[in-house]
């Protein structure tokens, strides 16, 4: 067993999760190649939305492949930083957006 | 970034053969990823043999004015191989002669070589179809007496191919070195201003891009879009097609790739990425590529190896396209990067 919840060489196994679930993983994995095809958005683009994306959810396999991607797509590393921002923004956006939230419950509370 | 080649820094990659132990050992000899010719020998490709010869590929010298950190010849100012007018003679004779319907000229930056414009114009005259000079661009700007190059190209209708590996110029000066961009913008602009690249003009411009890290090429066709928007944008610069190029593990590239201790991992993306439908497509099965002292070999980067062709004629001097039809073509792992994903020639993609 490793001795870290993260290894590095695990992303290329990324496939094999078919082998436990054939048809799960299959669909998946279709529904995962459809996505990132050219569409009313580019691939770029969706390359650049996984990327913040990836960051959010805190996936370190995830920044690990499309920040190659990126870079394998001629992305600079201006426009991957800025989407990560951008993701951060809605991020931090969502945890703010709630203190409106604690602000009704307060004022209800409050005489 | 180093100013100097591998050569002149005295650097063991410098020596083909240790480059071959690499390419030999690691992982493949551990037995982690296969060999490339047990892969091919899967599709029953294996000896590689050659289709009917298309390209003549001449290197007519390693001298460059530049000194790109991903360089496979390992060019630089430094490098004084240079392709004399006796050899150049003897490719005369061959073009004359050869089935191949494009010659295409490397260094190096060929138009360091002293008699360049001497052999383009007598092998112009030879009834080539497609005549490519590969150009690193800035050369047209590096000193005055260069500066004629577009009208010069122009007047033997040359195909242009030239060297663009980003359309920013942060990425472009990091792998080419500083005030690349820059030069080499003002010469597209140049070349466009004589004719070359626009939509409909016969005077054909294509750029080269090649990654400029451990990663490999993304869709030639996206590349393509995405350069041509910015640099008509930004620079209203046109060309005909871009060609995505892999880096091959060799040289230069290899030195870098250990430096920065990415080796392994760029071999595991290259077997990865690796495509069979690109194998009956590689350059090497519709090419003889010639060194400055005449030596041949399957492609270019089989020359930076040593690695001459496998036949009783490995001289230009000597040179019948029968027997070299018959020989088997030279493979070892660096073949890799020519077969992965929609694999990658001197043409871009091959499938």
């Amino acid at each position: 067993m490793a001795n870290s919840y993260y290894d590095p060489s695990d992303l290329r196994k990324f496939g094999n999760i078919t082998e436990w679930s054939e048809e799960l993983g299959t669909k998946f994995f279709d529904y995962y190649n459809k996505v990132f095809e050219e569409g009313a958005l580019s691939a770029r683009e969706k390359s650049l939305i996984a990327l913040a994306v990836s960051h959010v959810v805190k996936c370190p396999y995830c920044i690990d492949a499309y920040t190659k991607d990126g870079l394998q797509r001629g992305i600079t590393k201006e426009e991957m930083m800025e989407a990560v921002h951008a993701g951060a923004a809605i991020e931090s956006g969502a945890t703010l957006v709630h203190g409106v939230q604690m602000m009704n419950k307060y004022n209800k509370l409050s005489m | 970034m180093a100013t100097k080649s591998l050569k002149a820094r005295h650097l063991e990659l410098a020596d083909h053969n240790r480059q071959l132990e690499i390419l030999n050992g690691g992982l493949f000899e551990e037995g982690e990823l296969p060999y490339f010719k047990d892969k091919i020998a899967e599709i029953g490709e294996f000896p590689l043999k050659p289709r009917n010869l298309e390209i003549l590929q001449i290197n007519v010298g390693y001298m460059c004015n530049q000194v790109c950190e991903h360089c496979h010849v390992d060019a630089g100012p430094d490098r004084k191989e240079i392709m004399t007018r006796e050899t150049m003679e003897l490719c005369l004779e061959v073009i004359r002669n050869t089935g191949a319907h494009t010659l295409d000229l490397t260094g190096g930056a060929p138009e360091m070589n002293p008699d360049f414009r001497w052999f383009v114009e007598e092998a112009s005259k030879a009834g080539i179809k497609d005549f490519i000079v590969r150009s690193n661009l800035t050369i047209i700007r590096a000193n005055k007496k260069y500066h004629d190059l577009p009208q010069f190209f122009k007047k033997h209708n040359i195909h242009v191919v030239s060297s663009m590996p980003h359309y920013t110029k942060g990425k472009t000066d990091k792998q080419r070195g500083d005030g690349v961009f820059d030069k080499s913008i003002k010469a597209l602009q140049e070349l466009n201003a004589v004719g070359y690249g626009m939509p409909d003009s016969p005077l054909r411009l294509d750029l080269v891009y090649n990654p400029s890290g451990a990663f490999l090429p993304s869709d030639q066709a996206a590349m393509e879009r995405d350069f041509k928007k910015a640099l008509k944008e930004d620079f209203d610069i046109s060309f005909h097609n871009l060609f995505a190029i892999t880096n091959l593990p060799i040289s230069r590239f290899l030195d870098y790739l250990i430096a920065s201790e990415n080796y392994d991992d760029y071999m595991i993306s290259l077997v990865d990425a690796y495509n069979p439908s690109a194998v009956q497509n590689v350059m090497c099965t519709n090419t003889i590529s010639v060194s400055w002292d005449g030596w041949l070999y399957d492609c270019d980067f089989n020359q930076m190896l040593d690695l001459k062709v496998a036949s009783k004629v490995q001289h230009i001097r000597e040179y019948n396209e029968d027997i070299l039809q018959n020989r088997n073509i030279i493979i070892s792992q660096h073949c890799y990067g020519c077969t992965a994903g929609a694999g990658s020639s001197c043409q871009g993609v091959v499938t």
